[in-house]
């Protein structure tokens, strides 16, 4: 029986979102993934339905028994409706992937939504750690528990050679992705983001958006993760990341200061538009409501607006996407409808933010 | 998607995002015109003999050929790495710039694996030092690489 109902999603809030940890002003989560098959099963490319299921059932199983911390829910992603693969993947628990592939697949997730087990999406099993703020020693030290956890009771294809084998050859080796969430509105203001792209690309450093592989750059957010897999540690691919990634973080906050103190009253003015709109529109978008919410989020950061806490803010990007707000109206939407419930609902919130109704 | 390709021993960086990567794994002529401006890989279209080729490699395990594989991007089972092995090296050398695992190791692998595991992350890990010029870290490292690989062939005479 699972722990967390779908519905109660809706009330629950990711400890990741918590709009703390280290730098959380421009990292909004650090994550780890394990790419991982069994020994025993062919990849799914070669995998008919019947050994879709039989992995399935395996791993259902494993995971169900495996000792993660506190409760832990398992969905069969067949009997979900679209509209709650949506969900999952909009709170970052699912890929794009496994919502939309076919066949036996599922998740396994803990009431924190900080580890996310998926089964049957490109390999067997993609482990995932998140936290919230540049946190990345952590999620290694916790995959690295449940990801032996997990060996002591399958058995992973290896091959001392070349590591862990994946269905990719790009990622075999480790089958590591570490990657962090950073909103960095400043230096896409200024246009200085294309020199870090350029920078990171130098170093075999991808750049991504929100929602991973081949999605927009929305609300100035941006992944950046490890290219490489194969040749170096895990350790050392970690390291690369936590060497560059403050250097980032420095230069969007510089840039910040820039902004503040050579034209201080623009950027008040397009946050506090931002605000504004956001606070008393009748019908807006999602791209729309992202692009404004960067801005709010920024001049919290910046102090220029005071009444509304940045877990507020992580939590609007999330609950205006399409798949929450119609499970938050209980009620399926067109987009026309959508975009009024959204500026409603936009209101409403923000209206009674500073009221301290923020939980 | 960052590639190295080796073009007469010379290193050349070719940028793609993940689509153009997997067609320049099924199709890498079509990335060469694709990239027309700046243009740095030279990978020789496939006349229908070498075509046909691919098709006779074979997985005994899963039975992908390797001509499937450059098509879909994906490989069909683990035993695809070893039977694809040779064509496979060079490819891994263009997309990670390795093709040795020098991460974790299951702990339940045998002992002889473990050594030469933590032999391939020790030369790992000398390489490093040299380029660092750590250079007695890069000494405490061939000695405990020396003691390691006496210790695997000593166990090996001993086996036989």
């Amino acid at each position: 029986m699972p722990a967390v109902d779908l519905k109660e999603l809706l009330q629950l809030r990711g400890e990741w979102m918590r709009g703390e940890g280290p730098d959380s002003d421009i990292v909004i989560s650090s994550r780890i993934r394990l790419a991982r098959n069994l020994a025993q099963f062919p990849f799914l490319s070669r995998a008919d339905d019947a050994v879709r299921a039989e992995i399935e059932r395996t791993l259902h199983q494993q995971l169900v028994e495996l000792a993660l911390g506190g409760q832990v829910s398992y969905f069969d992603i067949n009997q979900l409706e679209g509209i709650d693969r949506q969900l999952l993947v909009e709170r970052q628990l699912i890929s794009r992937e496994l919502a939309e592939s076919h066949g036996s697949r599922g998740v396994c997730f803990n009431r924190g939504e900080n580890v996310s087990l998926m089964v049957n999406e490109e390999d067997h099993l993609r482990i995932q750690v998140l936290h919230c703020g540049f946190e990345l020693d952590w999620c290694w030290q916790e995959i690295g528990r449940i990801d032996d956890l997990l060996e002591e009771r399958v058995t992973y294809a290896f091959n001392e050679e070349l590591g862990y084998l994946t269905a990719c050859p790009t990622n075999v080796g480790t089958g590591i992705r570490v990657s962090v969430l950073m909103h960095l509105p400043a230096l896409v203001l200024t246009k200085e983001i294309q020199k870090v792209f350029t920078a990171l690309q130098k170093i075999s450093l991808a750049v991504r958006g929100l929602y991973g592989e081949g999605s927009q750059a929305m609300g100035d957010f941006y992944q950046i993760s490890n290219q490489i897999t194969l040749g170096k540690s895990e350790e050392q691919l970690l390291k690369n990341l936590k060497d560059v990634v403050p250097n980032i973080i420095a230069y969007e906050r510089k840039v910040r200061q820039a902004l503040i103190k050579e034209s201080r009253q623009q950027l008040h003015d397009k946050i506090s538009r931002a605000y504004g709109t956001l606070k008393s529109a009748q019908s807006i978008s999602s791209e729309e409501t992202m692009h404004l919410l960067s801005s709010v989020r920024m001049g919290v950061n910046l102090g220029l607006i005071d009444d509304l806490p940045i877990p507020t803010v992580n939590e609007l990007f999330m609950h205006t996407q399409p798949a929450h707000l119609q499970k938050l109206r209980k009620t399926s939407l067109d987009s026309a409808d959508r975009n009024a419930a959204r500026a409603a609902y936009l209101r409403q919130r923000l209206s009674s933010a500073h009221d301290g109704n923020n939980n | 998607m960052h590639i190295t390709e080796l073009v007469k021993g010379e290193a050349h960086e070719v940028h793609l995002c993940e689509e153009c990567f997997q067609s320049h794994v099924q199709n890498p002529e079509g990335v060469e015109g694709a990239l027309a401006a700046g243009a740095m890989i030279k990978a020789p279209a496939l006349g229908e003999a070498e075509l046909e080729a691919l098709e006779k490699l074979v997985c005994p395990t899963c039975k992908m050929t390797y001509r499937e594989f450059r098509t879909q991007g994906r490989l069909g089972c683990a035993h695809c790495y070893i039977a694809f092995r040779e064509e496979l090296l060079p490819l891994l050398e263009n997309i990670h710039g390795d093709t040795h695992h020098c991460g974790k190791f299951p702990k339940r692998a045998p002992d002889d694996s473990q050594k030469r595991y933590q032999l391939i992350k020790l030369r790992n890990d000398l390489r490093l030092a040299v380029a660092e010029e750590s250079y007695e870290e890069a000494a405490r490292l061939r000695d405990q690489i020396q003691e390691l690989e006496g210790r695997i062939s000593s166990e090996a005479a001993e086996a036989e």
